[in-house]
Order: structure tokens, then sequence, then C-alpha cells
């Protein structure tokens, strides 16, 4: 059942192409011809077509490859699906403190609107706390394992004595949070994870997790891709690739947010002597009786700058560094999830290697080593989506990030200019 | 500041050259020359300019020359020296006499030094000072036998002797506090100042970092390659430019010092007068004794206690021959010490006099340059953050092309 040329999410990175995206503009013309697919994917697409036919009658195949296909498909149809014709948006803020015998914690407030048929009603508006965010991740990492899930902030603040209730940090963490949710709402996938639609909608979500436990066995299929012991020959290049640039980049990453906390901390030093010079003057100024004036007026004007360069600081430490952090905890995630790619792949290599070994004649390869191959194929393809996602992302984020910071510094230096 | 030297005629100190020679003691020591240029000023009807005549001098004469100077003009604020070594550093700045940095400073302090004595309507006559000028060779026997080592030696053990002044003026008691004070308050900013150079050293400094890493991130890059690569470029360019900021601050800092030695010559003419007045006081409360104990020999009274008194009771009166003979000493001592007294009343007011006269110019001088020196300053931070705000906005339109 050979389907007309439709474009399909499994069949190497060909296909992305010609399928818009919303949020990958041009880029993923450059993806394709830079990177050259492997042996693995040029799978012809007989194969493929197969897999499409599968999840057509049977419910049991509620991997994602299925469902991304089918979604995909229809996002096709929607071809201008851009920023303005989104039907999904989330909101987190309002933190509030609660306070109960066993413990002190933060609820945050999440409201949803949208048009999807997915959800009951328009609009919902719950409380969640970080505890429930972090189930949100693990019930994403593990249902949809092929996808690079956005990043947390961190659980526990590893530096330093800082206080969990103090309004920096729980503003800190409100921000990082809600990235956090937007970009599961902007992933054509994820945003229709069942988890994440009860995230949004569940009154009392403590009663879904218990539930979760039974579904757990029908999710059967995550299991697998946890399985050990195959050992990857190769990767393949495009995949080597991306590897070797998540590494450069996270190591890049962290030696700009350690500069960025050097420069951070020799600003206070600055600012501490700043605020004796300042008062000298002003010393001076009551020495003297025409030259008061004056001094009096270089004192005043390094007391400004004193409170430029604190504001400056306060900026950099809330709104440059926790992005930093962020993408580095990204990119750890992101070489997970390429090590489990590696692990489905090896375990289909075995699996083929198996096959030839029983130099059996069949007119095909059995259906579990297909399966495998699928799998392999799959989760390239979706890696591959994202990646490009990711990288657009990335790119507008840090861009708005590094332009923020040199404002910053434009507004102290203005600040400075006017006194 | 009407018929002064510095009106006739240009100098400069236009070289500084290292240079290896036997000190005093016959040792062999390297110290620093410094070339003085002079040029007359022709007026305007001459179209030819008059011919530079120079001459080399060290450290140690311009110092010997300013002794001369604060000893023969006690009531003279005499302009200041550049520091002997290198204080007030920050910690890039090196500490040493032989640094090129120092000696240039150097170079610019005795220039103004030179220019600050022939600009005084006093100090600009001076024979000794226009010999240092113009006259190489001789000039510090010239000096010596000025015999002025004579009054300095005394001079330095008065200044730093204590002693109570009966009546002090009070004009110049406030001064001299006014000059302690001065004085600390700029060594304390000079202090801070150079600490506020360090630390904002250290943070353009590590700005630099950001370039290297960018330029590396950049290589992994394929969309934000360029982009980062051109604002690490940038992030250089700032991190460099805090060199030629803090050079520039180094001027004012400099002319903060000058003010700080200032402040020392002024104290010394206050010191100066106070201790006048107390020779003064002490000349006259000798007379008032003497007159009593002439009054006391003559009338036969002894009113007050002494050791003569007693022993000429115990054993026995003077005869009235050696009575007269001692009467007669102290009426000479008397009329002596009324002249010395009248005198020193003359010098001491033609002192308070030309020392007040001098110390009004001295304000307004003060009051001028250091203004002139706040705003150049205030100036130079404005253009700092000029700078600050170009190089960000070339790396924000970086990017912003990512």
């Amino acid at each position: 059942a050979a389907s007309a040329p439709k474009p399909l999410p499994s069949s190497g990175p060909k296909s992305l192409r010609e399928m818009p995206h919303p949020l990958a503009t041009s880029s993923s013309e450059e993806m394709g011809p830079a990177l050259t697919p492997s042996p693995d994917l040029l799978l012809p697409r007989s194969i493929a077509d197969k897999d499409l036919s599968l999840p057509n009658g049977t419910p049991v195949d509620t991997s994602s490859p299925a469902s991304s296909s089918s979604l995909l498909n229809r996002l096709q149809l929607d071809d201008d699906l851009d920023v303005e014709t989104r039907d999904l948006f989330v909101t987190v803020d309002d933190p509030k403190k609660h306070v109960c015998t066993m413990e002190t914690y933060i609820t945050y407030r999440v409201t949803t609107k949208t048009t999807r048929a997915e959800f009951d009603l328009p609009e919902y508006s719950v409380r969640r706390r970080y505890q429930d965010f972090d189930w949100l991740r693990n019930k994403l990492e593990e249902s949809q394992p092929t996808h690079l899930i956005p990043p947390l902030p961190e659980k526990f603040v590893v530096k330093g004595v800082v206080d969990r209730f103090s309004e920096e940090f729980v503003e800190t963490r409100r921000k990082a949070l809600d990235k956090f949710l937007k970009r599961i709402t902007d992933h054509p996938v994820l945003s229709f994870n069942e988890h994440f639609n009860v995230f949004l909608t569940a009154k009392d979500l403590n009663a879904y997790k218990k539930q979760g436990m039974a579904l757990l066995s029908k999710m059967g299929e995550s299991v697998k891709y946890v399985t050990g012991g195959y050992k990857l020959r190769s990767r393949p290049l495009e995949f080597a690739a991306i590897g070797d640039y998540l590494d450069t980049f996270s190591l890049k990453l962290g030696t700009i947010d350690r500069i960025a906390q050097r420069i951070i901390k020799e600003q206070l030093e600055y600012l501490v002597e700043l605020r004796e010079y300042g008062p000298v003057y002003s010393t001076w100024g009551g020495l003297e009786v025409e030259l008061s004036e004056p001094l009096e007026g270089v004192s005043a004007c390094i007391g400004n700058c004193c409170t430029a360069l604190e504001e400056l600081s306060e900026d950099m430490t809330e709104d440059f560094l926790p992005v930093l952090r962020e993408y580095i905890l990204y990119a750890e995630s992101m070489k997970n999830v390429l090590k489990k790619r590696d692990q489905v792949q090896a375990e289909y290599e075995a699996k083929l290697e198996a096959v030839a070994l029983k130099r059996e004649d069949r007119p095909k390869v059995p259906t579990d080593v297909e399966k495998c191959q699928d799998r392999v194929e799959c989760f390239n393809a979706d890696l591959k989506a994202d990646m490009e996602r990711w990288q657009n992302n990335k790119r507008q984020d840090f861009r708005q990030l590094l332009m923020g910071m040199a404002d910053k510094n434009i507004q102290y230096y203005e600040k400075v200019c006017v006194t | 500041m009407e018929d002064c030297l510095a009106k006739k005629m240009e100098i400069t100190v236009s070289e500084a050259e290292k240079r290896t020679g036997r000190n005093a003691m016959n040792i062999q020591e390297t110290y620093t020359a410094y070339l003085i240029e002079t040029r007359a000023v022709e007026s305007q009807s001459e179209g030819q300019c008059a011919p530079v005549e120079s001459l080399w001098r060290r450290y140690s004469e311009f110092e010997l020359l300013r002794n001369y100077l604060t000893v023969t003009y006690p009531h003279i604020v005499v302009p200041p020296l550049p520091e002997k070594r290198a204080d007030f550093v920050w910690h890039k700045l090196s500490a040493d006499n032989m640094d090129p940095d120092f000696v240039e400073r150097r170079r610019i302090g005795l220039e103004n030094f030179l220019l600050r004595v022939a600009s005084h309507p006093v100090l600009c006559q001076d024979k000794i000072f226009y010999a240092f000028l113009m006259q190489e060779g001789g000039w510090k026997e010239m000096v010596n036998e000025t015999g002025f080592q004579l009054k300095a030696d005394s001079r330095l053990k008065a200044l730093n002797a204590t002693f109570r002044v009966k009546n002090p003026d009070k004009r110049f008691t406030e001064l001299k506090h006014y000059s302690d004070e001065l004085q600390s308050v700029i060594s304390h900013l000079l202090r801070v100042r150079a600490r506020v150079a360090d630390r904002l050293y250290g943070v353009y400094k590590v700005h630099g970092n950001y370039g290297r890493v960018f330029s590396e991130w950049s290589a992994i890059e394929k969309e934000m390659g360029d982009g980062l690569q051109s604002a690490g470029h940038h992030m250089d360019v700032y991190a460099a430019s805090i060199d030629d900021i803090l050079e520039e601050e180094e001027h004012y800092a400099d002319q903060l010092k000058e003010y700080l030695f200032y402040a020392e010559a002024l104290r010394a003419v206050c010191r100066k007068h106070e201790l006048m007045q107390y020779d003064l006081e002490m000349a006259a409360q000798d007379l008032t004794s003497k007159k009593q104990q002439c009054e006391e020999l003559a009338t036969g009274t002894v009113r007050t206690f002494s050791l003569k008194g007693m022993t000429s009771k115990l054993f026995g009166q003077e005869t009235p021959e050696q009575r007269e003979a001692k009467i007669k000493i102290l009426e000479e001592q008397i009329q002596e010490g009324e002249e010395q007294l009248k005198s020193k009343n003359l010098e001491g007011r033609d002192f308070v006099k030309s020392a007040w006269a001098d110390i009004e110019r001295f304000k307004e001088q003060k009051n001028h340059d250091l203004k002139e020196a706040l705003i150049s300053y205030a100036v130079m931070q404005i253009s700092m953050c000029k700078k600050g705000i170009q190089v960000w906005t070339n790396a924000k339109e970086c990017f912003s092309k990512m």
C-alpha cells in the first residue's frame, strides 16, 4: 500500500524540509544539505509506508511515532500555522506562600486559554507547586522519550545560602517555570501530551498522579527504550556532530557563566570603593567655601553611579545568569536523549545482525526488528525536528539575552552620563 | 601677574634622560636629568624667534632651589615639587622611580613648578631662580654662598618644635587648621581613588574574557557565528579601553597631589608666623622682667624672689658701686631689648601683611585650579561613559544580527 508522496516524518531529513514548521523558518533548508544522512536512514520508502498503515487500526501502538505522524499530518493542513493562530496559551504567575504543619512551600498559578478540542473548557486556572512541574517533566520524558523536553530550573539551590522564599528567588523561578510551560506549549507533539493536559486542567493533580501508576503498564513501549546492554558501533555522523556540538556548547556556556559571575563580583567590589569615594568629596566640600558646590556635585554624582551600578549587577544576576544555566541544563538533557537514541539504534543493529546470522531466507524482516528500525527512524526524525526548533529558539533567546545585557550596560552608562 | 617672568620667557622641561655619575659620596649611581629650555618672548615687532637656551638639571637641584626659596621667602606659599617617590599608586602603575611613565609625569610636574615660580610676582624676581634657569655651571655654589643653609637648619628645627603662643592670631590658626584638614582629606581621596581605579581596571579586563569565549563559541555555531564573533571583538575593545582611561585619570590625580603638597607649604607659612609671634612674646617677656629687675635694684625693694636677692640678704648687701654697675648694664640691655622689640614688631606686621597678601593670591589660584580640575575630571568621566555606550551599542547590534 504505497501511499502518495505524502511527506512522512519518519523517512529522513527530506520530508522535514518540505513540511513548514511554525518556528523553523528557513533553517530547515540549511540543516538538510549540511548533514549527510547515515545509511540507516536511507531506507526505502516502502517500510516507512508500512509504518503508516499500522496505526490505522491498532490502538496498541500508541507510541510516539504513530501519534507524531498523524499529528504532523494534521499540522500540514494548517500550512500557515504561525504565532498569531496559536490556539493554546499558558502563563505562570502569582506565587503564594503556603504554610502547613509539615512544610512550607510556594505555589504558582497556571492559567490556560485555549480553543483546542482536547480541552473541555476554554479557560483554566490551577495552582501548582515545583513538585508538580517536576512530575510533569518526568512524565513527558517517559511518554515522549524521542523528544527533547525543556529543562526545569534547578530543584535545589547549589551555591550559598539563598533564601528559598526571597522575592528574587521566587521571581527567577517563576520566570523559568513560565518558560518551561511555554516551550511545551509551542511543541507540536508535546503540547498534545495527555499528562500536559491534565497538568493544566486538573483540580486535584495528586489523585491523577496516583492513578498514573496504573497507566504505566499500557506504556510498555517506553520501558523498552531503557534496555541497556547494547553497544553502538558508531554513531551516525549527524548525531555525532550534534553530540560534539552540545559538548562544546555547554562548555562555552559554562565559561560565560563563570565570566559573568566574575564580572558581577568585580563590579560589587568596585561599588564598595565607590561608596567610600563619594563621601570624601563631601567632607572636602565642607572645608571649602567657593569649591563646596562643585565638590558636593561630584559627591552626588558618584552616589548616583553607585545606584546605577547596583541595578546593573542585580539585573545581570536575575535575568542573564538563570537563562545561561537553563541552556546548560537543556544541553545536558539533550545529550541524554542522544544516548537513548544510540541505544535504540544499537538494539536495532544487534537484532539485524542476529537475523543475518540465522541465514534464513525470509521475504521480509521480522516484525520486531522492523519495529526497532522504525523506532530508530522516528527517534532520529523527532530529534532532528526538535533540534532545529531548539536551535532557532535558542538563537532568539540568546539574541534577546545578549541584547538585553548590552542594553543594561547602555542604560547604566546613560544614567551615569546624565548625572 | 603684571611683570612676572613667565610673561617674558617661555619655559619648558622638554626632555628626561637617564644618566650615571658619581654622587657626593663618590658612589656610582643612576639618576634622571631633565632638560630645561628657555626662550625669550619677543615683542610683536620682531618677526624672528629668539634662540632657545637650555641646560640639564636633576631632581636634587630642583629640591635645592625650593629649599632656598622657602627659607628666603618665609611669608610666601612656595609652589611644591612633584613627589619624590610614587605614592598612591594603584596596582598597575609601578612605584619605580625609573619607570618611564613616572619619569614622564615627573617631567610635567617639574615644568609646572617652574612655571608657577615664574608666574609668582615676588618669586620670579629672585636672582637664584633666574640663574637656575640660565646658568649651568656654578649654580650650586651660588646658592650656598647666600648662606641660606644656616637659616634652613634653624627653620627646620623651629618648624618641628612645639611651643605655645599666648596670643595667637586667629586667622593664622584657622588657616593652619584648614591646611591640616586639606592635607588629610586630599590624601584620603587619593588613596580611595587608587583603589577605585584598581577595581575598575579589574571589571574592564574580565570583559576581555568574553571576547575569547565568544570567538570560541562562534566557531561551533552556524547562524549565530558571525554575530558572536564581532560582538567578541567589541568586548576586546572595551577591555583595552581602560588603559587609556586610567592614564588620563592620573593627570587628575597629579593635580590633586600638587595641592596636597601646597597645603604643606601653606602650613609652613602659618608655622613661621607662630614662630615669629612666639619670638616676639619671649622678647617682650624678657624685656619686662629686665625692667622689673632694674626697678628693684634702683629702689632697693625686692618684690620678686631671686637667688641673688637671697644670697645678698644672707651674705650682706652689695656696695652701691656694684649696684650702679648692674643698673647700667641692665639699662643698656633694656634699651637694646626695646629696639629689638620694636623691629620685631615691625617685622611681624610686615610679615603678616605680605603673607596675607600671598595667601589671598594662593586661595584664588587654588579655587580656580581645583574647579578646573574637577570640571575636567567630570568631562573625563562622561567621555568614558560615552565610550562605554558606544561599545555596548555596537555589541548589541552584533547580537541583533544573530
